[in-house]
């Protein structure tokens, strides 16, 4: 009896094997294939991220195959240093960017984030940013293929990124974008095309930086159809020099239209203050003064509001040498030699003309303590440059600091 | 002993054979290791089946992920429903699951077939584990703190799915119709990653369903016992409130020939692109808005000047140049699998051929326009 009852049991059993399905495989793949290690750690420690965490990088080089990202408020990310702990995405093969963040009162720091397929370090939508002493960097120099953006704020308010460094990127080096109340200090951005770019963004400080070997050295834009137009941009004591690198960025972007030699640029952006610079051998010109009119933009009523002039910008008061003597671009050089001569060079600033005819009192270019402007007539067609600087001998009150405060 | 032993098997297979599983099973919080655990789609006598009041549902035109085939289901729990919304996902009750399967039809050797989803195959009960090789099964999750999205990934046996947080990249090899190879590394979204596309609200950082609109669900489906449409089926069954009289949107279905151009691009964008390009998506960073309520020609990319697309304008001046889409940014992304040129950024790592084209013809139809540039 015994007996044929174990037999009913064993043939229970192997019934109910098959059609329950109860077989579970452990070998299954429950970790990540491409990550291991304190790579997969760190991934899973982003996932599991609750405000108040400090998410710690030991010294070491990190692969990762897939971009990251962060949703979490008030995690703050913290490496042993910017050239001690790398996060590498080297033959990453999904995801836009190394790492994404859209949570607020972020901070990370003391790390780097290498070779990533787009961007860098992308925030989006955040209040409260802390970027302090993080590495981006595409190592094989500057290439197209490289990633556009290496460290990315954009839609934020109130942000820090000091101290970071950013080396390689296609498009620009240090950019935000679309934000409010930013100050991007004591940095480093080389061999970029953009070395740091601010764009549509209102209240900005930009100083003590250091930008060379970028084709632009300091971007200041204005971009049509976007959440919010830019305002209210202070650039002061950076170095800005020998940002002569060839453009390398694709075509269509705003800064490809950006001369390689450009030291400071401002882009249909208003009220902006540049002062107590030192900027140098930029041969395009050490500063530019333009218009998206000049780089494919046609006035559209559905762009709505958005002001394309370059109006209230205030330069004084900054150390200028050398820069002019070999702008890019066919029509740059054409102008150098009608104007200058065979031997002669750009003045330190050239504007490419455009002005919005119905404003009362102009643009309001104020430039002192420079060498010279000249207006290449972009309008016109560059048929009448001139270099009468007479219409720029004014001075516009200074813009208030931005102060985050946080020290 | 030994009798009670026996008495619990055999109510297992009682169980198992007569298919009558438990209860699909609602957890209000965790994170359940295996899709077991919720009892939402099963897998039994090679077939993996849809439990009781498990709805399966399809949509007109649906967001393109490397050819996969999608079976997606709902449920709510008893006496609940969702309320209609007319543009936005509609306003489903605490408690809702949505279930998405991705499969591929089986090849031979280990691949799977690159076609076309024509919809789940549901005849006896359920989709035939033989011809079809299970790769994930994402749920979405309405807790009454918000939704929650959870990633299962499926065994090589076909036994399982367990919870994959940190998503991964499954290698698969696609055989196109014509015996053409490619490899893919599909990829599995971390966790963090299905807020990419399901945070439709940058601001508020919450997670919505993109499928369960109106629009995108105003359509037949060929249920195990009849053909209906599927707003008037989840009526019957309890599933929707709400609905006004008269005619409900409906978008065109993509692939229908016999749609308007216009209408079959502009659903097309408008679930593979809308959930992140809107006015309140991830990617109003751009100023290119491509959800189905946009009409501003700039918004939808004619003659837009790109912003951040870095590489990704492969040297175009705007989004659309109309009548010339070979001059256009928009189809160049698509036709991208570099991960920091293509578009969408996440969910594809081959080329939707098919979606391309039709976005290409939409542009070449477009009446040709001077962008200034």
């Amino acid at each position: 009896m015994a007996n044929k009852m174990r037999l009913a049991a064993a043939v229970a059993l192997a019934l109910a094997l098959p059609a329950c399905e109860k077989v579970s495989s452990v070998s299954d793949s429950a970790s990540p294939a491409g990550e291991s290690g304190f790579a997969a750690e760190f991934r899973q420690q982003l996932l599991d991220a609750k405000p108040g965490d400090v998410i710690q990088v030991p010294a070491g080089t990190f692969h990762f195959d897939r971009s990251l990202s962060l949703r979490a408020d008030g995690v703050t990310i913290r490496g042993a240093g910017r050239d001690k702990s790398v996060l590498s995405f080297k033959g990453q093969k999904a995801g836009a960017e190394g790492l994404l963040v859209n949570a607020n009162d972020f901070t990370i720091e003391h790390l780097a984030i290498e070779d990533s397929k787009g961007d860098g370090l992308k925030v989006s939508e955040a209040r409260g940013v802390t970027i302090r002493g993080v590495r981006v960097e595409w190592t094989g120099g500057p290439k197209t293929s490289n990633g556009a953006y290496g460290l990315y704020p954009v839609l934020c308010h109130d942000v820090l990124i000091e101290d970071a460094v950013a080396i390689g990127a296609s498009d620009a080096g240090i950019y935000v974008g679309q934000s409010r109340d930013v100050v991007v200090r004591n940095s480093r951005a080389e061999r970029n095309v953009a070395g740091i770019e601010i764009e549509n963004t209102v209240n900005a400080d930009v100083h003590g930086n250091i930008a060379t070997g970028n084709t632009g050295g300091i971007l200041v834009f204005n971009m049509p159809a976007l959440t919010q137009q830019g305002d209210a941009v202070r650039v002061f004591a950076n170095k800005v020099t020998a940002n002569n690198t060839g453009n390398f960025g694709a075509k269509g972007t705003p800064v490809a239209s950006v001369p390689a030699g450009s030291g400071i640029v401002v882009n249909s952006n208003d009220n902006i203050e540049i002062f107590d610079n030192d900027i140098a051998d930029n041969q395009t010109a050490n500063i530019i003064i333009s218009s998206v009119f000049s780089t494919g933009y046609k006035a559209d009523k559905a762009s709505g509001e958005f002001d394309p002039y370059p109006e209230r910008i205030f330069v004084h008061g900054n150390r200028l040498s050398g820069g002019g003597d070999s702008p890019d671009g066919l029509d740059l050089k054409a102008l150098k030699v009608a104007m200058y001569g065979l031997g002669g060079r750009l003045p330190d600033v050239l504007f490419d003309g455009y002005v919005n005819p119905a404003r009362a009192g102009g643009p309001q270019i104020c430039l002192r303590d420079v060498s010279g402007v000249v207006n290449a007539d972009g309008p016109g067609g560059y048929k009448n440059p001139s270099k009468d600087a007479t219409p720029y001998a004014c001075s516009l009150p200074s813009l208030p600091a931005v102060d985050l405060k946080r020290g | 002993m030994l009798r009670r032993f026996i008495a619990g098997l055999a109510l297992c297979v009682l169980a198992a054979c007569a298919r009558t599983p438990e209860p699909v099973r609602f957890h209000a919080e965790g994170m359940p290791a295996t899709l077991a655990d919720w009892n939402v789609v099963y897998v039994a006598d090679g077939r993996l089946r849809l439990n009781a009041r498990v709805v399966p549902y399809d949509l007109a035109t649906p967001l393109f992920t490397d050819y996969a085939h999608k079976l997606r289901t709902v449920w709510m729990p008893a006496g609940t429903q969702a309320g209609y919304r007319p543009e936005a996902t509609f306003d489903f009750p605490v408690g809702t699951i949505l279930s998405k399967t991705f499969y591929y039809p089986r090849g031979e050797a280990g691949t799977v077939l690159r076609s076309a989803d024509p919809g789940p195959d549901l005849a006896d009960g359920g989709l035939a584990l033989d011809a079809v090789r299970l790769v994930e099964t994402r749920l979405l999750v309405r807790r009454a703190e918000g939704w929650i999205a959870l990633p299962y990934v499926w065994n090589e046996a076909q036994t399982e799915a367990r919870l994959m947080r940190g998503g991964e990249l499954l290698p698969l090899t696609l055989v196109g119709n014509d015996g053409s190879r490619q490899q893919v590394d599909y990829a599995v979204p971390d966790q963090n990653q299905c807020a990419g596309c399901h945070g439709t609200d940058l601001k508020s950082k919450a997670v919505f369903p993109i499928g369960p609109k109106a629009r995108h669900l105003n359509r037949s489906f060929a249920y195990e016992d009849r053909r209906a449409n599927q707003l008037a089926h989840w009526q019957e069954v309890g599933y929707l409130g709400g609905v006004p009289a008269g005619s409900l949107p409906a978008d065109a279905r993509w692939d229908d020939p016999k749609a308007p151009l216009e209408a079959r691009a502009r659903a097309y964008l408008d679930i593979n692109c809308g959930h992140c390009h809107s006015p309140r998506g991830a990617a109003r960073t751009s100023g290119m808005w491509l959800d189905a309520a946009t009409r501003d020609p700039l918004r939808l990319g004619r003659c837009k000047l790109p912003i951040a697309a870095g590489k990704g304008t492969g040297d175009h001046a705007y989004g659309i140049q109309p009548g010339d889409p070979d001059a256009s940014i928009l189809p160049y992304r698509m036709a991208s699998t570099d991960p920091s040129v293509m578009m969408p950024e996440l969910g594809r790592s081959v080329v939707h051929v098919e979606g391309v084209a039709l976005l290409r013809a939409w542009i070449a139809a477009m009446p040709p326009y001077d962008c200034g540039g």
